[in-house]
């Protein structure tokens, strides 16, 4: 791995939801660094806490959540850098989209239905003094490049689009004011096969061409295979195993990445032996004891019921925080044969 | 021999949307056979949806036949008619819309228990109800009965859909998009629990998905049809269109794929295609709706002739394209 400046530099990470019956513990103590360059995928179960994370970089969270301790280090291309929670109302709103922006889930609700597409691209230049013909050039430039008819939609309300070319009108916007890193949530989940495949070898190009990095996250793990070079699992708010995506997928040294593999349909796998993970999701009010995943792992034993493991390097950028880590990965490498 | 569950022939459907015909369904030529697995693919819009419902009978074809057990509906007598209807039952996609949210999950399995007589008296109604959640790993069912639906999990939801769908006895389950709202990690289970059913009550279930690995993995011994623009492209053995898929959108989809395994999916060379634009149902291009995104277009002959499901050698399964029916291979249309 290219050893390139670290762009996003979060240590101890906790994010918290109130709730009547108290606090829902949705992200707890993570660190990582997102090098410039890199895709990062956050993959996991519905309420593993990618979601909530990737919102609390930007401090995006609704209005239950906070950021309980932790710090977000943001490096300006400049080498500059800034800790995102520190900054004012106005300097974040300055930092979003010209730095880093957003591509959610679902295009339509991101794209304001009585606006034309044009209107969210002035928009865009004016909150952030961008010259209005320079945004329109830059914004046709950049739908030319995820293979859109750019005049036609320039001009065009977001329900005259089909979901893959809304889709890629906001992957185009994200891109408007040159940030060094997008942070996509699950955007390739809601469209068809082909729709997602035209939006994967866009964003594959796009990568080639121009220079940012990526925060992906997606309960997709094929998608997280083809498209991230780091990968991070996380369980109930924490990270439990991240590093380059061979190692995860082939040499996985966590239980839980190794029983989502184990649950997953590979097409061109032929007649396979898959098996469910066992129960559901813990509480994150109360969360259980020692290794949060322990009441649904094959792998368990007593120390994982008591003692917490803690996230070591396994070998170089491939880190793992699972007691049993050695027989996890002597377990996966009977099933992959690479 | 013992005559389909089901069998479509050639059926039609269509809606009628702001005042226009959209033909949702062309040309349908369907069986289902007791106690098979039959997996319905396609993307969105390609009607799989529309043909579970008119296999389960919740729709009326607009033209064509839809034989039960070998005869029209219109053979059976009245009582016969629901009987029949009965031993068809629909699985849907969201378990929190198709489960009544002020009931507990007790009412949900006695209702259509006792709404059909399936059951007599009190203590046969309870005993049948923990039977039910039993066979679908809701244990111990002491636990179940008196919660409501949005105290279960999205997997535990979808296990009560199936248990209410068993309620009834039926011969055959469509299962809608059955697995698709439920996590990655629970979804097998499920599965399995599906086939454990089939086979202990000789179940036929019609499956339906936009997801080609979960059809590859759950049909695999079974068959598996795709669909496109409202017509079937390719019908077979799961295995053999899974293996070798004949029909260039069955190729194209299942190039397009991307795999839960980084060297597989980085090595996959999509197809590529003519265009991305999917033609809208008031617009279907003639001939081969296929043709124009088709890599192997063949000017005159895709445009013009609505291909017919056909054997094609090298092929197990049928496919319904008129370059490999005519020539027996696919080439590059260049222009």
């Amino acid at each position: 791995m290219k050893p390139n400046k670290v762009v996003f530099s979060v240590r101890d990470l906790s994010i918290s939801y109130s709730a009547e019956r108290g606090r829902v513990k949705a992200v707890t103590n993570v660190s990582f660094d997102l090098h410039e360059g890199e895709t990062l995928a956050f993959i996991g179960e519905s309420g593993c806490g990618k979601s909530t994370l990737n919102l609390g970089l930007l401090r995006l969270l609704p209005r239950a959540g906070q950021i309980d301790k932790g710090s977000i280090t943001y490096t300006y291309r400049n080498g500059r850098q800034v800790d995102i929670r520190a900054l004012t109302d106005r300097q974040l709103k300055r930092f979003l989209w010209a730095e880093c922006s957003m591509v959610f889930q679902g295009a339509l609700n991101s794209l304001n239905p009585v606006l034309r597409v044009s209107d969210m691209v002035y928009d865009t230049a004016r909150a952030h003094n961008l010259d209005r013909s320079e945004a329109k050039k830059r914004a046709l430039e950049l739908f030319e490049k995820v293979r859109l008819e750019g005049k036609r939609v320039f001009t065009a309300y977001p329900h005259e689009l089909s979901g893959g070319m809304r889709q890629r009108v906001l992957l185009a916007l994200s891109l408007l004011l040159k940030p060094q890193v997008i942070i996509m949530d699950e955007p390739t989940t809601a469209v068809d096969i082909l729709t997602q495949r035209s939006i994967l070898e866009v964003l594959k190009e796009l990568r080639r061409e121009l220079d940012f990095s990526v925060i992906f996250v997606s309960h997709d793990l094929a998608v997280a295979a083809e498209i991230a070079d780091i990968v991070a699992t996380m369980y109930a708010g924490e990270i439990v195993e991240m590093g380059p995506v061979a190692d995860v997928f082939y040499r996985s040294r966590h239980a839980y990445t190794f029983s989502l593999l184990d649950a997953a349909p590979r097409l061109s796998a032929g007649d396979q032996e898959l098996h469910s993970i066992p129960g559901s999701p813990p509480d994150l009010i109360e969360p259980p004891s020692g290794c949060k995943f322990h009441e649904r792992c094959r792998f368990a034993t007593d120390i994982c019921v008591s003692t917490q493991p803690e996230l070591i390097a396994e070998t170089g950028r491939h880190f793992a925080a699972c007691h049993h880590s050695d027989r996890v990965l002597a377990t996966r490498k009977e099933v992959v044969q690479v | 021999m013992i005559p389909p569950l089901i069998e479509l022939n050639r059926v039609y459907r269509t809606f009628e949307k702001d005042g226009e015909v959209l033909p949702v369904l062309q040309d349908i030529n369907l069986q289902v056979h007791p106690a098979e697995i039959l997996c319905l693919v396609g993307e969105s819009g390609c009607g799989k949806t529309t043909t579970g419902k008119i296999i389960a009978g919740f729709l009326d074809p607009s033209q064509g036949q839809v034989l039960i057990s070998g005869k029209p509906q219109s053979a059976y007598r009245r009582s016969e008619r629901s009987k029949l209807r009965r031993s068809m039952q629909i699985v849907h996609q969201d378990p929190f819309a198709s489960l009544n949210p002020a009931h507990t999950i007790e009412q949900i399995l006695s209702f259509p228990l006792r709404r059909h007589h399936m059951v007599n008296g009190r203590n046969e109604l309870r005993r049948k109800i923990w039977e039910l959640l039993t066979l679908v790993d809701l244990t111990p069912p002491g636990d179940i009965v008196n919660k409501y639906p949005h105290q279960l999990s999205g997997g535990q939801r979808q296990r009560v859909s199936i248990a209410r769908a068993l309620t009834v006895n039926p011969q055959l389950i469509i299962a809608d998009e059955a697995v698709s709202m439920v996590d990655v990690s629970i979804r097998i289970g499920i599965l399995k629990m599906l086939h454990r059913l089939r086979e202990e009550f000789n179940l036929a279930i019609v499956f339906i998905t936009h997801d080609l690995a979960l059809a590859k993995y759950f049909a695999w011994e079974g068959r598996l049809a795709v669909m496109y623009l409202g017509r079937i492209v390719e019908i077979g053995r799961t295995q053999d269109i899974i293996q070798n898929p004949a029909h260039p959108y069955t190729r194209a989809l299942l190039s397009a794929v991307p795999e839960a395994d980084p060297y597989v999916t980085k090595k996959k060379e999509p197809m590529k295609l003519r265009s991305d634009n999917i033609p809208s149902l008031n617009n279907i291009p003639s001939g081969c709706a296929f043709n124009p995104r088709c890599p192997f277009y063949m000017p005159g002959t895709c445009d013009t002739v609505v291909p017919a499901l056909s054997n094609v050698s090298q092929f197990g399964q049928k496919v319904a394209c008129e370059p490999l029916r005519l020539r027996g291979e696919l080439r590059l249309y260049e222009t």
